[in-house]
């Protein structure tokens, strides 16, 4: 979200659930001997994604490699921020105008990168159901679309980069109908009321598993089974990517054993079980079908009701989507807790469990300490008049509305901070004002 | 109810957690329940929190935390509050909370800890319980 780690809100979570990047060195030690042609890199920021996709093109310029090979995902969907997960920093028209210049700037320069990856997931994980799940994805990604559209772009120079991000757990037939669904009125979307005229642009590509909100904190070794159901919903349903959540993460930061458990749960399915042989195994199976047309139905009807509160945008700036998917996690939980909603090992076939072996994710003092001195070194050792410049002219694009990715290119070469970075942004967009009305 | 009024509850989401949706559902729990429920919003300091509970004149301060920094955030804040005038009300934490450090927590003087998986009507019934 754009602080330093000498940030004083950052004490004691500094590289907590991620890795800690301050400056362009922390990419060049974590990228060290590795070939940026050859390898796709996942990003998964938001707040100050505009920041780190910059720094990731710096360091392939830098060494000297051809920028329009890259390849890798920013997950970079800010809309979302704001209804789950609240990494957001600027207000919420300010951080669409971010994401569009990423968009732009990526399909100009390294047209092989994907610079958003839109997440019904955490919209999901937060308590939406999974109908609204699609249907707000869908309305984030259309305003992203429609930004970048009315800055000048055709439709067919980017939306084949975009891509999502999805959650699954619940009915196993219900979320591959609901993904079969979703592709149908994506690809629909994109040639109908955008005229995309190129079909890898109508082509819903997407990441899917998890399924954190599913997992239990009892009797958490059935979330291994739990994951590997996920991981075969998730291959049912055509995903071209897959991850899944550890089973032991509705109490700590997954240990070593429960990310390679998870690993191994989609290589099982891949090596052992088949089920990359086909896509989409279940058409034609009257019951999937009927789910299918039937889920259809509902995505769209929440995406006429988001039409009629205003759209995404003014929905988010008010608080209205926030509120009424809280209120539904609210009421879920009830229904779990009065036994309504049955969970296994949470409201039926509970055991008495007292002893527990758990394995902790400890915290890394020496890597936080490291990671200080590190900073410290490179702000009292880089060139400092070329560092404020460059500071100057990200400030002075933002503030003239031009796309500010080139200047932070250039600020991040500098050595210049996420957090130097993030203030000049701030010093002309502002900060989110969070609703917290429930 | 607690002097003819109703039992007024902050739900704090501390640190850089974005993690919300545990925190408002118990915010929400709380007000079927009865209490006067305020819900901070993300990201607050420990200044920010005692500050907000001040004038709210809150009998309960809750907080909501997923990311494993629970220890040095509630120490952090033990000590913002000891230099203010808040008093000694009632002092919740939940969230991802270890067993192993329950007794750390309990140290630093939190009354109730509510794990996930605890329920809601088992927060409402302490702080009823606890609030004089």
């Amino acid at each position: 979200m754009g602080l330093d780690s000498d940030d004083p809100m950052a004490e004691g979570e500094v590289g907590r659930v991620g890795m800690a990047v301050d400056t362009l060195k922390d990419f060049e030690i974590a990228f060290d001997k590795i070939d940026l042609e050859k390898i796709t890199v996942s990003l998964t920021i938001n707040g100050a994604a505009v920041t780190l996709i910059a720094m990731y093109m710096a360091l392939a310029e830098k060494r000297g490699y051809d920028v329009s090979k890259l390849r890798g995902t920013a997950q970079n969907d800010i809309l979302k921020e704001f209804i789950g997960r609240g990494t957001w920093v600027f207000p919420v028209r300010q951080s669409i105008k971010l994401v569009g210049d990423t968009i732009m700037h990526a399909a100009k320069h390294a047209p092989l990168y994907s610079p958003v990856s839109v997440c019904g997931y955490h919209i999901r994980e937060s308590g939406a159901n999974p109908a609204q799940e699609i249907a707000y994805a869908f309305c984030i990604a259309k305003a992203y679309i429609d930004h970048v559209l009315e800055r000048g772009m055709d439709i067919d120079d980017f939306a084949s980069r975009l891509s999502f991000n999805f959650d699954i757990y619940g009915n196993l037939f219900e979320q591959v109908a609901k993904f079969r669904a979703a592709r149908r009125i994506w690809a629909t979307m994109i040639k109908n009321d955008y005229h995309a005229k190129n079909p890898k642009s109508m082509w819903m590509r997407m990441i899917a598993g998890g399924g954190g909100a599913g997992l239990t904190i009892e009797q958490p070794e059935n979330n291994i089974v739990r994951g590997a159901y996920y991981a075969l919903i998730s291959a049912l349903s055509g995903t071209q990517t897959m991850a899944l959540c550890c089973y032991d993460e509705a109490y700590t930061i997954p240990s070593e054993k429960a990310a390679r458990l998870s690993l191994r749960t989609m290589q099982i399915l891949i090596e052992e079980m088949g089920l990359c042989d086909t896509v989409d195994p279940l058409a034609g199976s009257y019951y999937v079908e009927t789910l299918t047309n039937q889920m259809e139905k509902r995505i769209l009807a929440e995406m006429k009701e988001v039409d009629t509160l205003g759209g995404i945008v003014s929905a988010v700036e008010h608080g209205h989507i926030q509120n009424s998917v809280s209120k539904q996690a609210y009421l879920r939980l009830k229904k779990q807790q009065s036994g309504e909603v049955r969970k296994v090992g949470v409201n039926c076939y509970e055991m008495d469990e007292q002893e527990r072996p758990i394995e902790y994710h400890a915290f890394d003092e020496e890597a936080h300490t490291a990671q200080l001195s590190r900073l410290k070194r490179i702000k009292s050792t880089r060139d400092q008049a070329a560092a404020q410049r460059a500071l100057t002219a990200v400030e002075q694009d933002a503030t003239a509305d031009r796309n500010v990715m080139p200047a932070i290119i250039e600020a991040v070469k500098a050595y210049a901070t996420v957090g130097e970075i993030t203030k000049c942004l701030l010093q002309v967009y502002g900060r989110y004002e969070e609703p917290t009305d429930l | 109810m607690i002097d003819g009024r109703k039992i007024r509850v902050l739900v704090a989401k501390p640190g850089l957690d974005g993690h919300d949706v545990g925190a408002k559902i118990i915010a929400r729990s709380l007000m079927d329940a009865g209490f006067d429920v305020t819900y901070t919003g993300l990201r607050k300091s420990p200044e920010q929190i005692i500050r907000q509970a001040q004038e709210l004149e809150v009998d309960v301060v809750g907080l909501s935390l997923l990311s494993g920094a629970h220890l040095p955030f509630c120490r952090k804040l033990k000590t913002i509050w000891d230099q203010s005038e808040l008093g000694d009300i009632l002092w919740l934490v939940g969230g991802v909370i270890p067993e192993e450090d329950v007794a750390s927590l309990k140290e630093l003087g939190v009354d109730g800890i509510f794990p996930v998986g605890a329920s809601l009507d088992s927060v409402a019934d302490f702080i009823r319980k606890n609030v004089s």
